[in-house]
């Protein structure tokens, strides 16, 4: 008992030490990136990685594949942008107006999809998202294929001007550390544990007398809100927001990102999202070819190393949870 | 006899038909409160299906259910659970990548009423170690609290999949197949177990080692085909003529499974 105990001592030592560097290397990256990187493209980066890590607590720690995330992302990019543009609300309320609108419509999309499992639960959120998507090109207020251009900026609380990079970027930053910690906290709350059952063992965790079908809508709602958050924020970043980001490429995109960078751990989505969008934009250059270079890794990520970068990194430093 | 209470579980006329199929047909079943209860039978004889019905992860086509008194034909599963029934699986229901010490700590956590806390710090969950290592040592895990139950030995996780059901304090514990696929020392040891932990409470299992049904067992209950077929104390039931030629008869390759 004494010697089990050391055992567990010596490795959650281990475990929080690896995670402490992670950590530090992740806000000195979020702190320090408009240093090397310009503050757009950074903004994205940021962006897509809240995107994944959202997109990431419902598939890495609820074992449910949506593959509609596009229609959270798009609506509150939308949302956002009509809020600001036409009725005049300032840049936090408006991302706010737009997350809570992604977080209605994930209760709706959620509770009409988590009926069913598996592929069903994957093909039904594609459907709702390609509602959603035709939407967005039907809508009077949505300007069609031209999409929704032109939304201000503003000042961040009256004061800030958010029209200079810099100041726009640690906005951004800000949000995007806030979304990341309230999914770090999701993932280890009491509710995250039953989470991780339920992706383990769903019969067993309704056999303990947990109600999985609430738990899973309650994950997906939070899943649903943040992905909002991210494609809010991204509409003040580009002061657009278009069909693109309610595409269901969009949503196959996050899926990448996300296995790419290590399904089910912590900061896997944050480097699969960096990668993919750096990846996108350094070979722009290439038009349509980008896709074959992304699905050209993509197979090379499903061959070699299942676990994304991050969870390869994890084995190798024989840790569970990074 | 039959007064009421000296029943924990009572199902009458219990019946499930898939798609024209009976599986199980008006089935009465009375378990008595404190027992060990055995279900027998062959193969496909609807055991599972029972199980299923009780726990309410399938709806009977007819018939009642009442447990303590109270009709819960109609619940859900999750709400049987909440009343103390607490069901085990064919396969080892363990969570495979979380530790034997989270597992059973996701069975305690519940009493806490946090569980959707999805804003609390995992730290409210640590009070429960001291009990969840109580659970592990009670089945002979105290020393593989750390390690995930995937890499656990059959054995160990049926152990494991106990000492979970058994944080839940339940009042009916229904086990189905706790020895299946188990070498003959893991047997002794999980019947061990299963006797050591039935002080107390209530157990329904399905077992197709007659060896353990005979060692466990306060009364027995045989299907065939979805109907019972007979019913009362090992002695009486193992004599019987109809069982041995139903069941006894494919007894041989059973034993083995």
């Amino acid at each position: 008992m004494a010697a089990s105990e050391r055992i567990v001592g010596e490795s959650r030592a281990h475990r929080s030490g690896v995670n402490l560097v992670l950590w530090a290397i992740l806000i000195l990256f979020v702190l320090t990136a408009p240093a090397y990187i310009y503050p757009v493209f950074a903004m994205q980066l940021l962006c897509f990685a809240l995107f994944a890590c959202a997109f990431n607590l419902l598939l890495g720690f609820t074992g449910l594949l949506s593959f509609g995330h596009a229609a959270f992302f798009g609506a509150a990019a939308y949302v956002t942008g009509h809020v600001i543009k036409i009725w005049g609300l300032p840049p936090v309320a408006g991302i706010f107006v737009g997350t809570a609108v992604a977080a209605a419509l994930g209760y709706v999309i959620g509770s009409l999809a988590i009926r069913r499992q598996g592929i069903y639960f994957a093909m039904i959120t594609l459907a709702l998202a390609q509602i959603i998507y035709f939407l967005g090109l039907q809508l009077p207020f949505t300007g069609g294929e031209n999409g929704l251009q032109g939304i201000p900026r503003g000042h961040l609380f009256g004061i800030f001007d958010l029209d200079r990079p810099l100041v726009m970027y640690y906005f951004v930053a800000a949000i995007f550390m806030i979304g990341f910690l309230i999914i770090y906290r999701t993932i280890h709350s009491p509710f995250g544990q039953v989470l991780k059952s339920i992706r383990e063992n769903e019969a067993r965790a309704l056999s303990l007398g947990y109600n999985v079908t609430r738990f899973k809508l309650i994950a997906f709602i939070i899943s649903a809100a943040l992905s909002g958050l991210a494609g809010a924020t991204k509409s003040v970043v580009f002061q657009f927001a278009s069909l693109t980001d309610l595409h269901w490429q969009t949503s196959g995109e996050v899926i990448l990102m996300t296995l790419l960078g290590g399904l089910g751990t912590i900061f896997g989505p944050v480097v699969g999202a960096i990668t993919i969008v750096s990846l996108q934009h350094e070979l722009s250059s290439l038009g349509s070819w980008v896709n074959v270079v992304i699905g050209l890794i993509f197979i090379v990520c499903v061959l070699a190393f299942r676990r994304g970068i991050v969870g390869e990194l994890a084995r190798l430093l024989k840790t569970s949870s990074m | 006899m039959f007064e009421m209470g000296d029943f924990i579980l009572e199902a009458r006329s219990l019946s499930k038909e898939f798609g024209g199929f009976a599986a199980v047909r008006d089935v009465d079943l009375a378990i008595r409160r404190g027992s060990i209860h055995a279900l027998i039978g062959p193969n496909g004889a609807g055991k599972t299906t029972v199980f299923n019905l009780l726990t309410k992860f399938l709806s009977p086509t007819r018939g009642s259910i009442v447990f303590e008194g109270r009709d819960i034909t109609s619940l859900k599963p999750a709400d049987v659970a909440n009343l103390g029934i607490i069901r085990s699986f064919q396969i080892s229901a363990v969570f495979p990548h979380l530790t034997a010490l989270e597992n059973v700590r996701v069975a305690l956590q519940r009493k806490l009423g946090i569980s959707y806390h999805f804003w609390r710090s995992p730290r409210v969950l640590e009070g429960l170690h001291g009990e969840a290592m109580e659970k592990l040592a009670s089945v002979g895990l105290a020393n593989f609290a750390d390690s995930p139950a995937v890499l656990l030995s059959y054995g160990r996780k049926r152990a494991l999949e106990i000492a979970t059901t058994l944080a839940l304090d339940p009042t009916l514990m229904l086990l189905d197949e706790p020895t299946q696929g188990m070498g003959a020392e893991d047997v002794g040891r999980v019947t061990d177990l299963i006797k050591e932990v039935s002080a107390g409470r209530t157990i329904l299992m399905v077992e197709h080692n007659l060896g353990v049904v005979s060692r466990l067992a306060d009364a027995i209950t045989v299907l065939n085909r979805g109907r019972v077929l007979a019913e009362g104390p090992y002695e009486a039931v193992s004599r019987n003529p109809e069982v041995m030629e139903a069941y006894m008869g494919t007894s041989a390759e059973d034993a083995d499974g």
